[in-house]
């Protein structure tokens, strides 16, 4: 057990290093950006010198490497700042797009996560059967298109044609349960069938992998039936690569659904951090990579705990 | 004119679109103006009240602000007119009259201007209307420290003084006699004061809604104003204005019923949405023009041949047919169109591959090549237009190269900055705005560099000039100019296209801005209320 502490303080530092690699490099690139978020907020109205006015009141006239130690400052306090454009505290602006935007993963993951591990056990049980065959095509088939297209798909006709389902996700943070699962069903299942296809692919391979192993060889010689030799002695061993991949796809459920979220009108972070990179808002989009980059790198660590617990050899080195 | 009964005929049954009606007019040898008269207007039902109104609209950002000197787009600005009220309007027939001023009054050099307010209007927090709201609330675009997009609009303001309760006179620096329409700018609300400051981004005015909840680039909620003023406006109960980005997003919606009106209708999909039956698809000719600046002072355009030879070398008729599906009509290089009071009726530009060979030999020049760059931030469609006037261009002799610019930073980094570019401007309320802004040599914009003494001249003249008839006058050789020595190929006007639902009700509507002159919120009303 002390391995896996060291290991998670390790990677804590090293996260953290992480982010402030990141801050960096967004500052830089935003910087890079032309324009800045007073000619951008005052588009083709900009006059020099109402940009200067917003220059001088939001300290932009200031050298670059200034205002990011400044703004590296308060993050360390704790203190996000306050967006350039609406001077609204950035905590409370994010708060609930982020809420929005786990909720949906959530929802996704809830799903396709089961799922995708379930086809991916009954797949490699019945190898190469018609049932095989047919989900491996279905879930490549829905991996190949891209999510906007499947998206607008769904819209036509869960949508527009049957009219089961609103093809503007609205949520609110104080609408009753189910009113919201409504409301994300087709973006839900739009993220669904872009990630199963990815976990059910892995499950396959590694339980196929493992069925050639010796202990798999015992168990069917001493007579086990094939679900229980998979579920409880090829499964447990499996775990590691297919944790690997469900973390990936839970991260990028947190960080890159932007297209989905535009085209079901969804409010979550994706939107937030294309309006603030579009407006130069540079506090807000310092705050969603952020919040971006712990993700990855909270997921990763969790991924790696979870395959040393998992597995004794790593847990119990000798 | 059996042709035209015929058309009628079909149309009132149905069997043709009303654009399908202004296409074969057109062909019928009708002008576009008088196929509109013939078309039979619907005759107006009573307004209704009650309902909650759902419009979706292409824009809005998590960045918007309710500051009206930051109000950038179709979004903010329309929830700016549900929520305030203006000191005077743009009708829905393009005339001015008093919203909070009930009069007003110019010296006879119209540098001075005396406004008197409405009496017995209330703001939404119970504060009574006075002067000192209307200064404070031009002040606030004025100044040094000013942040507004509002400042060129309010910088010839000397001196904004109150005078009594009920009384505002605005000093100019110079005469200005559309200084009237200028207080109808979107920028320009007047809001509660305290001290003699306005607090801007509170969403608190007079107009009839009163904001309930503001989530920028999400939706904003705003109800009736139990109190406003005017009893035969603001129909609905509780309006949401719901910012959908994606065309195809904000098409499902209204198809599927989860809103009952939207904004830019996808021209490139215009004909399934004409065919819904569920929908109308609410079109109106404006003012938006859509704009090809040659910087004036750049090799080779500050040859005015050159120029010309452009100018005569796009095909407008094919930009109108093929980028705007029919909604919009062709321009004469000039942007002031029919809807401006002194729009001059000057004999319209062709497509002449012909003259423009011969203005480039004018210009010492076989042949020309230039670049053109193009991106859809100036407009939906601009680049495919680039390439049709590539084709256009390409019979007289000159070979463009459409250079696609990224749509991101496209207003501060090739517009006004590379020679010859897409744009679009939005029609103003008066010539003088439009040219002020636009053409003057001073002005901030001026996108084509250009500086004509003469037009300058007139351009100064006319502001103060009261007599309507040497206006009109003035007005009409300045057009002439601008045709015929401006910097600016303009060769298309472009409708407003909105959609609606079918229970949705309008009178007639405004052309002097989107969304009917900004005031969707005020005007428009359920049938079924």
């Amino acid at each position: 057990m002390n391995k896996v502490l060291v290991m998670v303080a390790q990677r804590i530092a090293l996260g953290l290093l992480t982010l402030f690699v990141v801050s960096a490099i967004i500052f830089l690139a935003v910087e890079l950006l032309p324009g800045d978020i007073a000619t951008e907020i005052l588009g083709q109205t900009a006059t020099p010198e109402t940009v200067a006015a917003i220059r001088r009141e939001l300290g932009l006239d200031q050298p670059a490497y200034i205002r990011y130690f400044e703004w590296l400052l308060g993050v360390v306090q704790g203190d996000f700042g306050r967006s350039l454009a609406t001077d609204r505290e950035i905590t409370e602006l994010i708060g609930a797009r982020l809420l929005n935007t786990l909720f949906l993963a959530l929802v996704a993951a809830a799903v396709s996560v089961p799922l995708a591990i379930g086809l991916g056990v009954m797949a490699a049980l019945y190898r190469n059967s018609t049932f095989d065959r047919s989900v491996n095509i279905f879930t490549l088939s829905a991996i190949s298109m891209p999510e906007f297209f499947i998206a607008y798909m769904l819209i036509l006709f869960f949508a527009v044609r049957i009219g089961w389902f609103p093809s503007l996700s609205k949520v609110d943070l104080d609408q009753p349960l189910f009113d919201r699962l409504y409301a994300v069903a087709l973006p839900a299942v739009t993220l669904t069938l872009v990630i199963v296809a990815h976990i059910m692919r892995m499950t396959r391979a590694t339980i196929i992998n493992l069925m050639s192993s010796p202990f798999i060889e015992m168990a069917t010689l001493k007579g086990l039936p094939p679900w229980r030799i998979v579920v409880r002695h090829a499964l447990p061993n499996a775990w590691a690569p297919i944790v690997n991949v469900v973390v990936i796809n839970l991260a990028y459920l947190i960080s890159g659904v932007v297209v989905v979220e535009v085209v079901f009108v969804y409010p979550g972070l994706g939107q937030l951090m294309v309006d603030s990179v579009v407006k130069r808002d540079l506090p807000v989009v310092q705050a969603c990579s952020l919040i971006f980059a712990a993700t990855y790198i909270v997921l990763n660590l969790t991924a790696d705990i979870l395959s040393i617990v998992s597995n004794p050899r790593l847990l119990h080195p000798r | 004119m059996a042709e035209i009964d015929r058309l009628k005929n079909l149309l009132s049954k149905g069997i043709i679109s009303r654009r399908e009606f202004m296409v074969a007019a057109a062909a019928a040898g009708i002008s576009a103006s008088s196929a509109s008269l013939i078309v039979p207007s619907p005759a107006y039902a009573a307004p209704k009240r009650g309902g909650h109104f759902q419009l979706g609209l292409g824009a809005g950002s998590t960045t918007d602000s309710l500051d009206p000197g930051r109000y950038l787009d179709i979004y903010m600005q329309t929830v700016g007119h549900s929520l305030h009220n203006f000191l005077t309007e743009v009708t829905e027939d393009g005339e001015l009259v008093g919203e909070l001023a009930e009069s007003w009054e110019a010296s006879s050099d119209a540098t001075e201007w005396t406004f008197k307010l409405r009496k017995g209007v209330t703001f939404h927090n119970g504060k009574p209307l006075e002067a000192e709201d209307v200064v404070a609330s031009f002040n606030h675009h004025r100044g040094e420290d000013s942040q507004s997009a509002a400042k060129g609009i309010v910088d010839p303001i000397k001196d904004i003084r109150a005078d009594g309760k009920d009384t505002v006179v605005f000093t100019l620096e110079a005469g200005n006699a559309d200084f009237s329409y200028i207080t109808s700018d979107y920028h320009l609300p007047i809001m509660p004061s305290k001290d003699g400051k306005v607090d801007a981004t509170s969403g608190v005015g007079c107009g009839g809604y009163v904001l309930k909840k503001f989530d920028p680039g999400v939706e904003t909620v705003v109800e009736r104003n139990p109190d406003y003023w005017k009893d035969d406006r603001a129909w609905f109960d509780q309006i949401t204005f719901v910012a959908i980005k994606d065309v195809a997003a904000r098409t499902n919606a209204l198809r599927t019923g989860q809103i009952h009106a939207m904004d830019r209708a996808d021209l490139k999909t215009i004909n399934l949405l004409e065919r819904d039956p569920s929908l109308n698809i609410l079109s109106v000719t404006g003012s938006q023009i859509y704009t090809v600046p040659m910087i004036t002072t750049a090799e080779p355009f500050n040859d005015n041949n050159v120029r010309l030879a452009l100018k005569h070398a796009v095909d407008r008729q094919e930009l109108v047919d093929k980028i705007l599906q029919g909604y919009g009509r062709v321009g004469n290089d000039q942007p002031i169109g029919p809807s401006y009071r002194y729009h001059a009726d000057l004999p319209q530009r062709e497509y002449d591959p012909e003259k423009a060979k011969h203005y480039l030999k004018k210009a010492g020049m076989d042949s020309l090549t230039v670049n053109l760059s193009a991106s859809d931030a100036a407009f939906v469609g601009a680049v495919d237009a680039a390439v049709l006037y590539k084709e256009h261009a390409a019979k007289a002799g000159i070979n463009i190269n459409v250079v696609r610019e990224p749509s991101d930073g496209y207003w501060e980094n090739v517009w006004m900055k590379k020679p010859w570019c897409m744009c679009y401007w939005s029609g103003r309320a008066t010539a003088d705005w439009m040219f002020s802004i636009a053409y003057a040599e001073d002005a901030n914009w001026n996108d084509t560099d250009w500086k004509h003494d003469r037009f300058n001249k007139l351009l100064k003249e006319a502001r103060s000039e009261l007599d309507g008839n040497k206006r009109a006058e003035m007005y009409a050789e300045m057009q002439t100019i601008v045709r015929d020595e401006g910097g600016v190929a303009l060769p298309v006007f472009a409708d407003y296209v909105n959609a609606a639902a079918k229970n949705v009700a309008t009178g007639k509507i405004g052309n002097n801005w989107d969304m009917d002159g900004l005031r969707v919120a005020e005007r428009w009303w359920f049938k079924d209320a």
